[in-house]
């Protein structure tokens, strides 16, 4: 992490739960828990990545930051400030000063508004400006994000997926936020789109200084994008690491099979047999017993199945919640 | 930026929605036919002064119960010498406005309802969908007879009854698109950027839930003829000597023997309408429920 | 080069295309190419460049109309499937040319159990009792190693999970008398990565145990380094290069080959690196492309004559060959 940094954002075992019903004989509530007592900071100017395979709970995270979740329990706190207080004036301040970047680029726009109103609607709800100096600040942003701001006229469906993206990321763009959360913002794209989106990425962070929180499943955009990296597993942090650290030497099993599960780079050395893990992701709806991970864990002791291991700094910097890194079995 | 390469834009004009539904709804017969239709009575509707031939309430008794094509009588006149031709076309006038009043009366409150109940979910989506499934419950022929008696026979109270029956149809399937529409990515990210409720609510969900509710409003403005016809012909709608369909069958019904045309037009005049209604809806719905999301 | 095995399907140049509303599509131009016995033939490119469609093209399950062979034949064990009849063609999927999809759970019925499904294609095809069907099946499920099959046979396909979807699905693919070719449309796509590893390797495995042909169809050059034997490398409906798996990704010569290698953030040389080699601009839409080559505008090496006309075949090699003007000119990643 940058030494000196100041932290942008605080959550403090954090948890959202959502209320599942089973449709069946007896109609049975259960609880699914996405989020499950996640800590951690981010760091100003930070680019922190969160990867983890579906159903880990990445996504609830970054939108229950957002708010566009309620919590179920714990503190998210923006600059010290509670952003779960009510507060509504406050509220605005941190809704300018946040924003997020969706998946889908097809599904994240309005198909019935014009891309000027797409991108300007963020002016016009906080009234920012003159409608001149609101049309002026949208072709900047356009322009900021490789957009002809001739288009702006035009619908979302006659973009392609990646110019939807960037008109995505001009709205994220129009209100100068801080803090950006990127849900999973290039996994729809095609490769070589996806590599002019991070590029873009990249550049505007280093523009205005972002601090983003780059959510994905696909470790390789993970590993080039971010400076940290933390892996969940089923609603709770498994390991959080500096990239290099984390690339280098993790520790924790599942982190592993990540990083073996990945596939090759290059057809060379593929016949060498990998260690693939086994076994199905469990749901997240009573997840198993103990670490989460036991049942597919190679390294799996007693004390595994019986009690969730602590998050625990290994190295610093570097932790993980695994007993038997933590040697404490 | 350096990425200025990425403004290059595809050539070809892409349709717009409406474009493509038109596209559509040329190649299929039957919502042309039914369109057609519609236009037809809308003309009729709106020129109805021009082209009827004479005053519609105008009686010539010695010229009563003309038969068809005699004397200049194209449709024949009825048992009180009155033009058929003029009394439908002016019937065209009343029904056409009976049926976007009632259709527009129930969109208005459907939408309202629709939209808040699935918007705001729980509890309050729970009352008021039990509330509606109440309504529904009621047989509608009966629960329209009971406000018009309520307040009084009247064609505007017919308007109004046909109107209120018909707002939990609508409430139901503009909740369920509201229900569809309201998780999507583009909502969150309009709710991400601080939008309040009502614009989420009618500015952003709504516009892009109207695809089914104007297939059911199309389909609607059909019903709402055929019962206000029913209405009319019960002596709960429109009074005499208005020139309205219904009415006009009820009104010379002992007829049917010797002046079959007096009944019969008019209950062709309520057939075709409603048909043209239907088939232009159904069309609309077989072109816009399927795709528009791709 | 291992010694050349025989021509189990040999496309011949299939042009298909699509009359949409918006204009004639050119989906597929003028594309050949051959999957031998035992071979993993990986079909690359990005959404839209007309992969999936040419693999589509061999079981007709292409919507026809709107769309339309215009040109080609697809010559499978004698016969060429584009002459055949619905009812022939539907004879020969799941028997001797198998499919499976990116989401199994379209391509199963919900109402039955998966064992009944794969059961019935060993009863229809191969005239079984149904207790051999039934044993035949968990034969199956051991082989593509669904665990307990005994009990996963009556399970219905919701009741499994993605990845044991997929294995079913493979299972199925498998219950045909003679194997022949198996179409792999993006099959590791929807799932995750731990699990998409795991299909990987029962695939490869399922290569090596019966002597299967895999065609594979997929936008991941992760997918192709870890399953191809050969790969083709498809753009806006054209073949554009086609080399053994090897030869792609160390001497790659189309410059979309290329430009696709870079892009991957996962490759090797973006160590320490904060940019990407990015290919610039966006797939040309694909009513307006002309009788060039249909990457030149976003191509660093294109010249005058590349908008003018697309390059014939040149052959580099014993197994590698590219379609471009300028090949000379692109280097080594």
């Amino acid at each position: 992490m940058p030494v000196g940094a100041s932290t942008i954002i605080e959550v403090r075992d954090l948890k959202k739960y959502f209320t599942i019903k089973t449709e069946g004989v007896s109609e049975e509530k259960s609880l699914l828990k996405a989020v499950d007592g996640v800590s951690m900071d981010v760091f100003e100017g930070e680019i922190l990545g969160v990867v983890g395979e579906s159903g880990c709970g990445k996504s609830t995270l970054g939108k229950t930051i957002m708010r566009l979740h309620d919590k179920t329990d714990g503190q998210v706190l923006y600059r010290g400030k509670d952003l779960f207080a009510k507060d509504p004036a406050a509220m605005k301040d941190m809704t300018l000063k946040m924003q997020m970047i969706f998946q889908d680029p097809y599904s994240s726009l309005n198909p019935r508004k014009k891309v000027s109103k797409i991108i300007g609607q963020p002016l016009d709800i906080h009234k920012i400006g003159t409608p001149e100096e609101r049309l002026e600040r949208v072709a900047h942003l356009m322009e900021e994000v490789g957009l002809n701001p001739k288009f702006r006229t035009r619908y979302p469906h006659q973009f392609s997926g990646g110019q939807r993206q960037r008109i995505g990321i001009a709205r994220a763009l129009a209100l100068n936020p801080e803090f950006i959360v990127c849900d999973e913002a290039v996994s729809a794209l095609d490769v070589s789109v996806q590599a002019q989106i991070l590029n873009l990425l990249l550049d505007l962070q280093e523009k205005y200084g972002f601090t983003y929180l780059f959510i994905a499943h696909d470790l390789a955009v993970v590993e080039f994008i971010a400076t940290r990296i933390l892996v969940m597993y089923l609603g709770r942090i498994v390991e959080i690491a500096d990239k290099h650290e984390l690339v280098g030497n993790h520790v924790h099993p599942y982190t592993q099979a990540l990083f073996e599960a990945f596939p090759a780079t290059s057809p060379k050395g593929r016949e060498l047999k990998k260690r693939i893990v086994m076994g199905d992701v469990p749901s997240p709806i009573n997840p198993p017993q103990g670490c989460h991970f036991h049942p597919r864990c190679p390294y799996a002791v007693d004390k595994c199945r019986q009690a969730y291991p602590p998050l625990k700094e290994v190295s610093p910097g570097h932790s993980a919640a695994c007993w038997v890194v933590q040697k404490d079995i | 930026m350096k990425s200025s390469e990425t403004m290059d834009i595809p050539r070809i004009k892409e349709p717009t929605p409406l474009q493509e539904t038109w596209y559509h709804l040329k190649k299929n017969k039957g919502a042309m036919t039914g369109l057609g239709i519609i236009t037809m009575f809308v003309l009729m509707a709106i020129f109805a002064p021009i082209v009827s031939p004479r005053d519609p309430l105008a009686q010539q008794i010695s010229e009563r119960l003309t038969p068809m094509f005699t004397n200049g009588y194209i449709f024949g006149s009825d048992d009180l010498g009155r033009d058929m031709l003029s009394r439908l076309i002016y019937g065209a006038r009343i029904s056409m406005t009976i049926g976007v009043v009632s259709v527009g009366i129930s969109l208005f409150f459907g939408i309202i309802i629709g939209v808040t109940s699935a918007y705001y979910g729980g509890t309050f989506d729970k009352i008021v969908m039990r509330l509606i499934d109440i309504m529904l419950a009621f047989p509608y022929i009966l629960l329209t007879i009971v406000i018009v008696s309520l307040l009084g026979p009247s064609l505007t109270n017919a308007m109004v009854a046909i109107g209120i029956s018909q707002v939990p149809r609508y409430a139901r399937v503009v909740r369920a698109s509201v229900l569809a529409e309201k998780e999507s990515d583009y909502v969150l990210a309009e709710k991400a950027l601080g939008a309040g409720n009502f614009e989420l609510m009618f500015l952003t969900i709504l516009p892009n839930c109207l695809s089914p509710t104007i297939v059911q409003a199309t389909l609607g403005v059909g019903e709402a003829i055929l019962n206000s016809a029913g209405l009319s012909f019960l002596g709960l709608g429109a009074q005499p000597p208005t020139p309205e369909w219904g009415l006009m069958i009820a009104s010379s019904k002992q007829f049917i023997t010797n002046a079959w045309w007096i009944v019969t037009l008019p209950g062709l005049a309520i057939l075709l309408a409603v048909l043209g209604f239907n088939l232009f809806g159904d069309g609309l719905r077989d072109i816009l429920d399927p795709k528009m999301r791709n | 080069m291992a010694e050349k095995k025989e021509i189990l399907l040999s496309i011949q140049n299939l042009s298909f295309s699509f009359d949409t509303q918006r204009g004639v599509v050119n989906a597929v131009r003028d594309i050949s190419l051959d999957i031998r016995k035992g071979e993993t033939l990986t079909l690359v490119g990005e959404s839209g460049c007309g992969k999936s469609v040419t693999a589509h093209a061999i079981n007709q399950l292409n919507p026809m109309p709107p769309g339309k062979v215009d040109h080609g034949k697809i010559m499978f064990r004698g016969t060429d499937l584009l002459t055949l009849k619905r009812h022939e063609i539907e004879k020969l999927r799941g028997t001797q040319i198998s499919m499976i999809f990116q989401e199994p759970m379209t391509a199963l019925n919900p109402v039955f159990t998966v064992g009944a499904q794969i059961a019935d294609v060993f009863m229809t095809h191969q005239h079984m009792t149904k207790q051999e069907a039934m044993e035949r099946t968990i034969d199956l499920f051991k082989l593509v190693k669904i665990p307990a099959p005994e009990r996963r046979v009556n399970s219905y396909p919701h009741q499994l999970s993605g990845g044991m979807r997929q294995r079913a699905m493979i299972a199925m693919a498998l219950a045909s008398p003679e194997p022949g070719l198996m179409i792999a449309d993006e099959p590791t796509t929807a799932l995750d990565v731990t699990i998409q590893a795991q299909i990987l390797d029962l695939l490869n495995d399922l290569k090596h145990k019966i002597e299967m042909s895999i065609l594979l169809i997929t936008h991941d050059m992760g997918v192709v380094a870890e399953m191809a034997d050969r790969v083709v490398v498809m753009y806006a409906g054209r073949k554009v290069e086609e080399a053994d798996v090897f030869s792609i990704f160390e001497t790659p010569r189309h410059p979309y080959t290329l430009g696709l290698l870079n892009s991957l953030p996962s490759n090797t040389k973006y160590k320490n690196a904060r940019r990407l080699e990015a290919i610039t601009g966006t797939v040309p839409d694909m009513r307006t492309i002309g009788a060039g080559c249909p990457f030149e505008n976003r191509c660093a090496y294109a010249s005058e004559k590349c908008g003018q006309e697309f390059p014939t075949e040149t052959v580099l090699g014993e197994s590698h060959s590219v379609w471009c003007h300028n090949y000379h000119m692109v280097k080594e990643g």
